[in-house]
């Protein structure tokens, strides 16, 4: 018994941090300066995942789509407690849509093999909502949008409350099911520190190669491309040994068709972007004290904008 | 995915629940009317539910040419799997070539399962829609006449215009109040057009067990004063003052993502991009930095007070008026000049 669960995560730009540093002068985001975080639904996602399992049994594996750093966002999911993390790394995958990512995702939850999906409701940098609906239809799973509570399984057949904006609903619904997670859902577990202990030195094999110099012993610069490749499938076979190298997958290895992903799979595309330009500085300016704002409430009376 | 066809319609999905029209559809009436003008094809409204039929001369009325009627009694309450299922065969059948959507809870379920189902592009939130050509960079391709689908871009002040050159329909979504709801004419006329709810071999599946409904707590739209509060209001509690003004005002009380995301206020009363856009007579901004998101669903305000202690908030550069200082002690002078009522007369005097 028990069932296997799939959470599907991404890591995001903090977007309340927005502010100082992380802005160029031309206005747009200087990504190297705004953290990266774990999207917070999708917290929630792995938590109701891992709630599942661990009245029911089953296993909980998370999976991201991202550059070699997203790994961090899977690091922190073994940490709180999931079973098994798969990254998704690939350059033909750049550029994606959320068509095209969910194309992708699909090929791997196919891959996995899940009775249930769960995914934040959305994501901060876009708050689209568009994935896991799209997620859903591309693996014929049946949807349901927007869990506030999980209300638990019996066999085949979920039960949870949805919110739905002016109000809510208690829904069942057959399995395989892909559920999107509110916030409102739960509290996410904290990092057990034992996990966090063993799991801090978990790598994908992008990380090992990227860090490659500072890991590996001896004089790396001098190492063909051989040498340093077997050397990095060496040390990556050390971390598997030992349980602590999290499993990265290409889009080959995804069986994924190519026409379907990165650009030429996404169907949008941005024609053109523009820096708004404040002007600035034509408003009326009000002292902070009694009389500076007797006189503002004054005016906006006298122009009958109030009263 | 269907072909390019220029003939093809401008279809607005009229959602519906328990035989009453949401707002964003009837909104929607006022540009998608301007978009299929421009494109020179009919404006559509395509209505599913059970007994609906009804709602059809509300969407002429509003603005709507055709309605595509399809009534079934397993479309009652809504599920993504037999809305889509008929949406993507009248799609296939009729070949529109732009289909927006209200960003409501039932459209940002919908319209992502159709575009899969399609191979479709979707913007969601858009905060303008226009027509226009697009040239393509690589292929050096010019695509005339394609759906503008404008939103401010994550980060910064910038606003992105997304284009979807070949894997038609061109879908977008927007969020309440964006567009302006056209006024109804009762004498307009339009042609129903009935198409059959084929759901042989689909199946529903979600149980209602329970389903329970509240009004919204706030009607941002109709409000003629709005006190507007952002994460520099600091806490749920330090958001009282704003009710009081709010009240003093007879107004009601919006926020920014940042104090819905910190639960300073809950999210029905968020302005913005991906909340509700707004056009008060006046807007109060409190501790709100006037991110380019925000800005968005209250710019069109006819009037906006901001308050903020950093006088190079962005804010300021969209103001009438301007207070440069903390809220905390603003606010509650502005709540005891409004209740003490400032003597107009003297200040006149003054002036003279
Ligand atoms: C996809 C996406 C969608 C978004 N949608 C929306 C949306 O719909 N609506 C929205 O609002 N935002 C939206 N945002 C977020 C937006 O980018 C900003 O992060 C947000 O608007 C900031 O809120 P704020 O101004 O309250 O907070 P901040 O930017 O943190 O500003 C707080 C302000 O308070 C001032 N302040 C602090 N203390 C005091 C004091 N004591 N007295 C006076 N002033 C003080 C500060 O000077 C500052 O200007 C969205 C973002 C993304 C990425």
């Amino acid at each position: 018994m028990g069932y296997n669960c799939v959470v599907c995560v991404k890591q995001v730009p903090d977007t309340k941090k927005i502010t100082g540093e992380a802005m160029k002068e031309d206005g747009t985001v200087n990504r190297a300066a705004l953290p990266a975080v774990f999207n917070p639904e999708d917290l929630n996602a792995l938590e109701a995942a891992m709630a599942v399992r661990d009245q029911y049994g089953g296993t909980v594996t998370v999976v991201t789509m991202g550059l070699p750093a997203a790994c961090a966002v899977l690091r922190e999911s073994l940490f709180r407690g999931a079973d098994r993390a798969v990254l998704i790394t690939d350059r033909r995958a750049a550029a994606s849509d959320t068509l095209a990512t969910s194309y992708i995702l699909s090929c791997a939850v196919k891959k996995l093999g899940a009775d249930l999906v769960f995914c934040g409701r959305q994501a901060i940098d876009g708050d689209t909502a568009q994935v896991g609906p799209q997620l859903a239809e591309k693996l014929g799973y049946h949807l349901v949008t927007y869990m506030e509570e999980f209300l638990g399984c019996r066999e085949r057949t979920i039960r949870l409350k949805r919110n739905v904006g002016n109000g809510w609903e208690v829904v069942s619904c057959p399995m395989p099911a892909l559920v999107t997670v509110m916030e409102s859902a739960n509290t996410p577990r904290p990092q057990a520190a034992k996990r966090l202990m063993k799991y801090k030195k978990a790598l994908s094999k992008a990380e090992v190669q990227a860090k490659a110099e500072h890991i590996l012993e001896g004089d790396f610069e001098n190492y063909t491309a051989e040498l340093k490749a077997a050397e990095v499938e060496k040390h990556c076979a050390k971390l598997a040994g030992r349980g602590l190298l999290v499993e990265q997958w290409n889009l080959d290895e995804l069986g994924a068709d190519l026409a379907w992903c990165g650009m030429s799979g996404s169907p949008t595309k941005v024609h053109r972007i523009q820096s708004v330009v404040l002007t600035g500085g034509e408003y009326k300016e009000f002292p902070p004290n009694d009389e500076g704002i007797a006189r503002l409430i004054g005016e906006l009376i006298e122009e009958h904008t109030i009263g | 995915m269907i072909e390019v066809n220029r003939k093809g319609e401008v279809w607005i999905f009229a959602e519906q629940e328990d035989g009453k029209l949401s707002d964003v559809p009837l909104e929607l009436m006022s540009k998608g009317q301007e978009l299929a003008c421009t494109l020179g094809v009919p404006l559509a409204a395509v209505l599913l539910g059970r007994n609906v039929a009804p709602l059809a001369s509300k969407l002429i009325a509003h603005g709507a040419d055709k309605v595509y009627l399809v009534e079934d009694d397993r479309l009652g309450h809504y599920q993504a799997r037999g809305y889509c299922h008929l949406i993507c065969r009248l799609i296939e059948q009729y070949k529109p070539q732009v289909c927006l959507y209200g960003a409501t809870p039932i459209g940002r379920d919908l319209a992502p399962t159709v575009a899969s189902a399609m191979k479709c592009g979707l913007t969601a939130d858009c905060t303008d829609l226009q027509i226009g050509g697009h040239g393509d960079p690589v292929t050096k391709v010019e695509h005339k006449n394609l759906l503008f689908q404008i939103r401010p871009a994550f980060g910064g002040n910038i606003i992105a215009t997304i284009v979807n050159p070949s894997r038609w329909p061109q879908m977008a979504t927007v969020r309440e109040g964006v567009m302006h709801m056209p006024a109804a004419d009762a004498s307009r006329k339009g042609e129903i057009i009935r198409v059959k709810a084929d759901l042989d071999g689909v199946t529903l599946p979600l149980t209602i067990e329970e389903s329970h409904r509240r009004e919204k707590k706030v009607n941002l739209k109709a409000a003629r004063i709005i006190v507007a509060g952002g994460a520099g209001v600091g806490s749920r509690e330090n958001f009282r003052p704003l009710w009081d003004l709010a009240n003093a005002l007879g107004g009601a009380v919006g926020g920014s993502r940042a104090a819905v995301d910190l639960g300073f206020i809950d999210h029905d009363h968020q302005v913005g991009q991906t909340g509700t856009t707004v056009r008060p007579a006046l807007y109060i901004a409190v501790g709100i930095s006037g991110a380019v998101q925000h800005r968005a669903g209250m710019q069109e305000a006819a009037k906006i007070l901001a308050i903020n202690n950093d006088p190079d908030a962005p804010i300021f550069s969209i103001a009438h008026f301007g207070i440069v200082g903390d809220l905390n002690v603003v606010v509650p002078k502005i709540i005891k000049a409004v209740r003490g009522g400032v003597k107009i007369e003297s200040l006149a005097e003054k002036c003279k």
